[in-house]
Formats: C-alpha cells, structure tokens, sequence
C-alpha cells in the first residue's frame, strides 16, 4: 500500500520523539548509581508507577495488533486482550508482594534468593534474553510498520528509527527515563484510545464507510455448456485466463490495458466474479497491484458492511450507536471481508485477497481465526494451549517483573499493579470498538494487520491519525525501552557481575549496562527488519508461551514449595525455554514463514504452551526430588 | 554476593495472610477463565447464544472477565492493606 504523507502527523511525530529525548537528558543527569540505573532507586510512585506498567505492557501487540486481529478476524483478537489482561491477575496474587520482597534488580536477583546459585544465575539471565528477544521482535515489526504511512518510509527506516531511538533512551537514563517515557505514553494511548472509540460510536454502522471508498466490482456470469463462465454484461471486461486451486476459481480480467483477478462466487442461486486484491509477482521481478505498478494506487483499502441490521430493519446507516447497540448491531448485520489465497499462474505468483460476506454472527465470538467448531484435536488443544500461555504469561516477563523493584514498598507494589489492571483492562475493552470500527470503515490494508487502529484513526482526520500514530509510536518506544532495560541487566549484572564475577565498580556496572543496551537494540533492528509482515499479536502470543514455560514454574515452586532445588529451579528454566523455542520453529505458522506447506510442520500446533509449561514443572518436581535435600538458605523470607 | 531488595523492607507480618488470600482469588479467577476456555472449546455454539442487554455470551463473559479482574483487583488490596494495618501497625511507611 502506497500511503500520502501530510506534513502534520511528521511535525507531531518528531515533536513527541524530541519530548521523550528530552526527558531522556534530563534523568540522565540524575542516575548516577546502578540502584538507580537498574530499578529508579526504587523511588517511583505507585501512581505514576501503575500507569507505566500500563505503558511497558501496552505494547505494539495490544494496539496495532490485536486491533488489526479484531479487524481482520473479529473476536479471536479480542481473546488475546482477554488473556494478556487474565495474565495480571496471577501477577497480582501470586507473584507481585513476594517478588518485591526477595528481587533487586533483575529476576534474577528474584529467583536466585533463596539458593546464591551459580546454574540459576545463568538459566534467568538466558531466559530473560530470550523472553525479551521474542517480545522484541513484535515491537520492531509493528515499528517498522507505523512509519511507513506515517513518514512514507520503508519498514526497515521505522526499524532502524525505533532502535536508534530506544538505545538513546535506555543507554542514557536507563530505568527512570524508560518509566517516565511508559506512563507518558500509557496514558496517551488510553485518552486516545478513548477519543477515536467515541467517534466510532457517534459515527455507527454505514454502508459508505468513507468518502474515497473503492467501489468494488462484481460482475454476473453464466456458465456454459463446456464449464466455464461467460460475462452477462458490456462491462468492458474481457476473460483472459483461468486458475482454479481447491474449491476456488480465479478468472484473469482485462480491461483498459489493465489485468486482474477476480473471484468466481455462487449468490442466491446465480454466479459472480468478484474483484479481488492481488500482488503479482512477474518473472523479471517486478511486482503488479492488481495488475499494475504500485505507484498506481490501485491496491486499495477495504472492509465494509454487506447489509446493515437495525432494531429488526435493513439499513444503510444507523447513526450514533451506544456501547452495547454498537456490538449488538454488527451482530445482526453482515460483514465483508477479505480471504487470502495465494497460486501460480504460469511463471507468475500471485498472492490475492477475494471478499467474503461473513455474518456478524460469526465475527462477534471465536471461530474465524482460531477454529473451534468442527475442529480437530488439534486446533482446541491450539486454543486451550493459548489461552493457557496468556493467562500465565504475564506473571513471567522478565521486564514486566523488574518493573516491581522500582517502588518503595510492597503496598506501592500492590497499589501501583491494581493501578495497571484497571487502566489495562479499560484499554482491552476499547480494542474491540477499534478492531471492529477498522473492519467496517473501509480502511484495512492486506499488507499489514497491524496498522488498521492508526488507519481509521486517519481516515476520521489527520490530527488524530497524527497523535495516535505518535502514541502509537511511543507505545513501541516504551516497550522496546522496558525489554533493553531488562536485557542489558541480564547480561551486565546477571551474567557479567554476577555469574562470571567480572570486578565492575559501580559506574563499571552502569557502562556495562549501557553497552549491553547497544548490543541488543542493534540485534533487534536486524531482527524486526527480517521479520516484517507478521501480526504482532501473534508473535507476541508466543513470546508469553516461552515465558510460561521457562520462568513461571520457577517461580510459583519457588514461593510454593520447599523441596524445590537450586538444580530443579536451572532445569526447569533451560528445559522450558528449549522445549517452548524448538516446538515454536517447527510449527505451521514458521513452516509457512518457511516457505513449506503449513501441513507439513514436525509439530501440528502454533502454540506450545500446553505441553511445554507442564514439562518444565515436572522437570523441576523431579530434578528437585533426585538432587535430595534442599541448599541450605542465604536468607529466609518473611 | 547477598541479593537485597533496591529498596529497603520492613519485615511484613501480614505476609503469610496475603499469600493465602491471593492463591484463594487465583483459583476463583482461575475457574472462571477455565470455564470460558472449556466453553470455547467444547461448546462453541454457546458463544453465539445473547444473554443480556443483546450481548451474546462471548462478548458479555469476555468483558465479564477483564472487570471481575479489577473487582477482584480492588477487594484483595483492601483486605491485605486492613491486615498490614492491623499486623504491623497503621501504614507501613518506607
């Protein structure tokens, strides 16, 4: 998608970018030790503290991707803000006071306690690089994402800007300045947030979602004696090739010198071809949108409503909706949405998108992504197996943890958790409104799910395309700040002071954390650059089963259960991160990233979690029992 | 090298209350959440039946789920903050 460029959202843009670089000065001067580098000297507020929570867990997952999972695939996005919001209450009950209690900087410190470990300093230290690793994937992705109609630059450019950026950021001030910048954006996002819901709402249910909509083309045809279609109507367009893959047909269409495909679909008892959303690949490597140079704009945005049912009527528009009448409404309605398809056709590649009249029926509760009626085994353990890696998720990211060590009391830490739940929680209701209002406002673009919240956003006005692409960007800079903290502390202070007791004064410790930020980030551009194009949601659903799997088990026997050992504790983590990582590269999802048919993945699900998070507590339960009786404690806890 | 809190805590004599009670509202939530999962999996229709205000229960256990957690947020900080209080004296100031 080709996408104009207005110089307001880039002054905005690069206002908000100068706020937080400032900020980033300014603690700078101030964080001199690393108590203060590491956790803020642990002297943030339980408000301010909350809502940063906010922002660090709001990232580019909540907003650009489960939004743009809503809008391409109704309710099954909306169960990840669910599961990411259920994750807060084990966060809450479970795992917040204790670990605030034994913790210093780092999990680590948290996990290690109890026992002054060697194994287990090392086992946190590597799950926390690569829990963070994975979570900082999506981030970069969704990056590169926002900046490409926002500043008209190629993914790799917002990548490489988001990286640069954060190091800045977290090699300057480290903890207090990645806080201040995560409640700045957290609360943004949640005013903005707030704003463009209450414009969907006021706007309702239109069958002309938007001024410049693409009227798209269907056109009526016979089929004759020998199986094949005959156009009905002087359209104009001529039939020039012929596809079928499994139950689909594509006819190839020409007109005005321009080809494309379209769709053969059986309505009410009579056969249309419906124009589809193609990208060409040709022999000579040029790449066609819907049969012509990208810079002919022809590929463009969609979704809208088929039939709109209102207090039993058929519609063309609703007008204001409240909350409830807005759900209810698109319930009773219909919705059109775009399938992907990919085939060869002689030397050419395409890969398409044909429109499909979905009830609301089937948007408004689980199906459509994740299968669940008539689905195989297979596909309800995928699910429970989510659901499971989301709800214990959240209790094990390493930089959502540190983020406890940075208030003065447990109470501050109990406070400041219940502060995110509520503002977390408010933000997770609102993404269903704004997935949803992206689906039927004709703004989706194929290319990427991720950017459907900042394009609605834009076609209801610039100024709040512009802030909320700002806040959207500020979403990833807080973030991907939170997971650089997180990182480099492992590698400085886990692994280097630590584990391999390298002599490190006090600044050392700091430059070392420093450091240690630069390497990750730059790993982290390289990694979002290659990673472009998959749903951020998605991803960031498998950075919380690794997570589950490697560090909950730890945890939880920790505080639970007293045989557990110093060697059960390490096992357990390594095997976790192993198990979740290796099942993750051999599923379907990576097998198509791949380029091998999804079918043929060694291991039939996406989400591992299910299996992995039981393997890892047994791991620990047994290793424990066989390693006998329990290290003596450094230090017992209250 | 000992491994201390950033910053400094009193001993907290109302610790092991606060430890029962989170595990007790864990496993209520718990419930709760695995019967909206054992409903997706197993009788996914069900999701599709309206059962207030036009909502159907998808939609209605969905938002029920992320408000209980916030009731349940608030109950637990009341009680624990009326036991610390109570067990080691009125506000436990840093």
């Amino acid at each position: 998608m080709i996408y104009d460029v207005s110089t307001l959202p880039v002054i905005i843009f690069f206002v908000f970018v100068a706020l937080v670089l400032i900020l980033s000065f300014y603690f700078a001067g101030k964080t001199k030790s690393s108590a203060s580098y590491f956790a803020a000297g642990g002297t943030i507020h339980w408000g301010v503290n909350g809502i940063a929570f906010a922002g660090d867990y709001l990232s580019a997952a909540s907003f650009l991707g489960i939004c743009g999972m809503i809008a391409f695939a109704g309710y099954d996005g909306f169960l990840y803000s669910i599961g990411f919001l259920a994750g807060w209450v084990v966060a809450l009950f479970v795992v917040a006071e204790p670990l605030k209690r034994m913790g210093k900087f780092t999990f680590t410190d948290a996990l290690d306690y109890k026992f002054n470990s060697r194994s287990i300093k090392f086992s946190a230290a590597i799950s926390t690089l690569v829990v963070s690793i994975f979570y900082l994937i999506p981030q970069m992705v969704g990056a590169g994402d926002l900046v490409v109609p926002m500043l008209g630059l190629p993914h790799w450019a917002g990548v490489t800007i988001v990286g640069m950026v954060v190091i800045f950021i977290v090699a300057t001030a480290g903890m207090t300045s990645t806080t201040y910048v995560q409640f700045l954006k957290g609360g943004l996002l949640i005013i903005f947030s707030i704003t463009l819901t209450a414009i969907i709402l006021h706007k309702g249910l239109t069958r002309e979602p938007s001024p410049g909509h693409h009227e798209y083309i269907s056109l009526e045809v016979t089929n004759n004696p020998f199986g094949d279609v005959a156009l009905n109507d002087d359209s104009g367009y001529v039939i020039t090739g012929h596809k079928s893959t499994g139950n689909s047909s594509f006819y190839l269409l020409e007109k005005d010198g321009i080809s494309n495909w379209f769709h053969l679909v059986e309505r009410d008892g009579d056969m249309y071809l419906d124009e589809m959303l193609t990208i060409s690949e040709l022999p000579s490597g040029e790449v066609l949108y819907n049969g012509a140079p990208r810079d002919d704009r022809l590929f463009y945005q969609v979704g809208h409503l088929a039939m709109i049912m209102s207090d039993g009527e058929e519609v063309d528009m609703t007008g204001p909706t409240n909350p409830f009448s807005f759900l209810t409404k698109i319930e009773d309605s219909e919705v059109v949405r775009y399938i992907r398809t990919s085939f060869g056709y002689g030397d050419i590649s395409v890969e398409g998108w044909y429109p499909e009249i979905t009830p609301g029926t089937e948007i408004m509760r689980p199906g459509l992504f994740y299968r669940l009626e008539d689905a195989s085994i297979w596909e309800r353990l995928n699910f429970v197996s989510l659901m499971l890696a989301l709800f214990l998720g959240t209790a094990a990211l390493p930089h959502i943890l540190i983020r406890y060590y940075t208030v003065p009391s447990q109470r501050d830490a109990r406070k400041s958790t219940i502060v995110a739940i509520a503002a977390i929680g408010s933000f997770y209701i609102l993404t269903l409104y704004m997935g949803l209002g992206a689906m039927i406002n004709g703004v989706l673009d194929m290319e990427s799910s991720n950017m459907s919240g900042p394009l609605l956003a834009r076609s209801f006005g610039l100024g709040l395309f512009a802030m909320i692409s700002a806040v959207a960007f500020a979403t990833v800079l807080g973030t991907v700040s939170g997971l650089i903290v997180a990182s480099s502390g492992a590698i400085a202070h886990d692994l280097m002071d630590t584990f391999f007791k390298i002599e490190m004064d006090d600044r050392g410790k700091v430059r070392a954390g420093k450091v240690a930020a630069f390497g990750v980030g730059v790993f982290a551009i390289i990694i979002g650059i290659l990673l472009k194009g998959m749903n951020v949601s998605f991803l960031v659903g498998l950075a919380f089963a690794v997570a589950a799997s490697s560090n909950l088990p730890a945890i939880v026997m920790i505080l639970f259960w007293d045989k557990t050992t110093s060697k059960g504790v390490s096992s357990s983590i390594l095997i976790g991160i192993v198990s979740s990582v290796l099942l993750i590269l051999v599923s379907p999802s990576m097998f198509e990233r791949y380029g091998l048919p999804p079918e043929s993945a060694l291991f039939p699900m996406d989400n591992p979690g299910i299996f992995t998070i039981p393997l890892s507590f047994l791991t620990l339960v047994t290793v424990s029992l066989l390693t006998g009786k329990r290290q003596p404690e450094i230090k017992q806890s209250n | 090298m000992l491994h201390e809190p950033a910053a400094k805590l009193e001993k907290d004599n109302a610790a092991s209350y606060k430890s029962k009670l989170g595990l007790k509202l864990f496993f209520v939530y718990g419930l709760v959440y695995a019967g909206f999962v054992l409903i997706g999996v197993l009788r996914p229709a069900w999701m599709g039946v309206r059962v207030v205000w036009g909502l159907n229960l998808a939609i209605f256990y969905g938002f029920g789920l992320i408000l209980f957690a916030i009731v349940m947020g608030f109950l637990y900080h009341l009680a624990c903050s009326r036991m610390e209080d109570k067990l080691n004296g009125k506000e436990e100031k840093q």
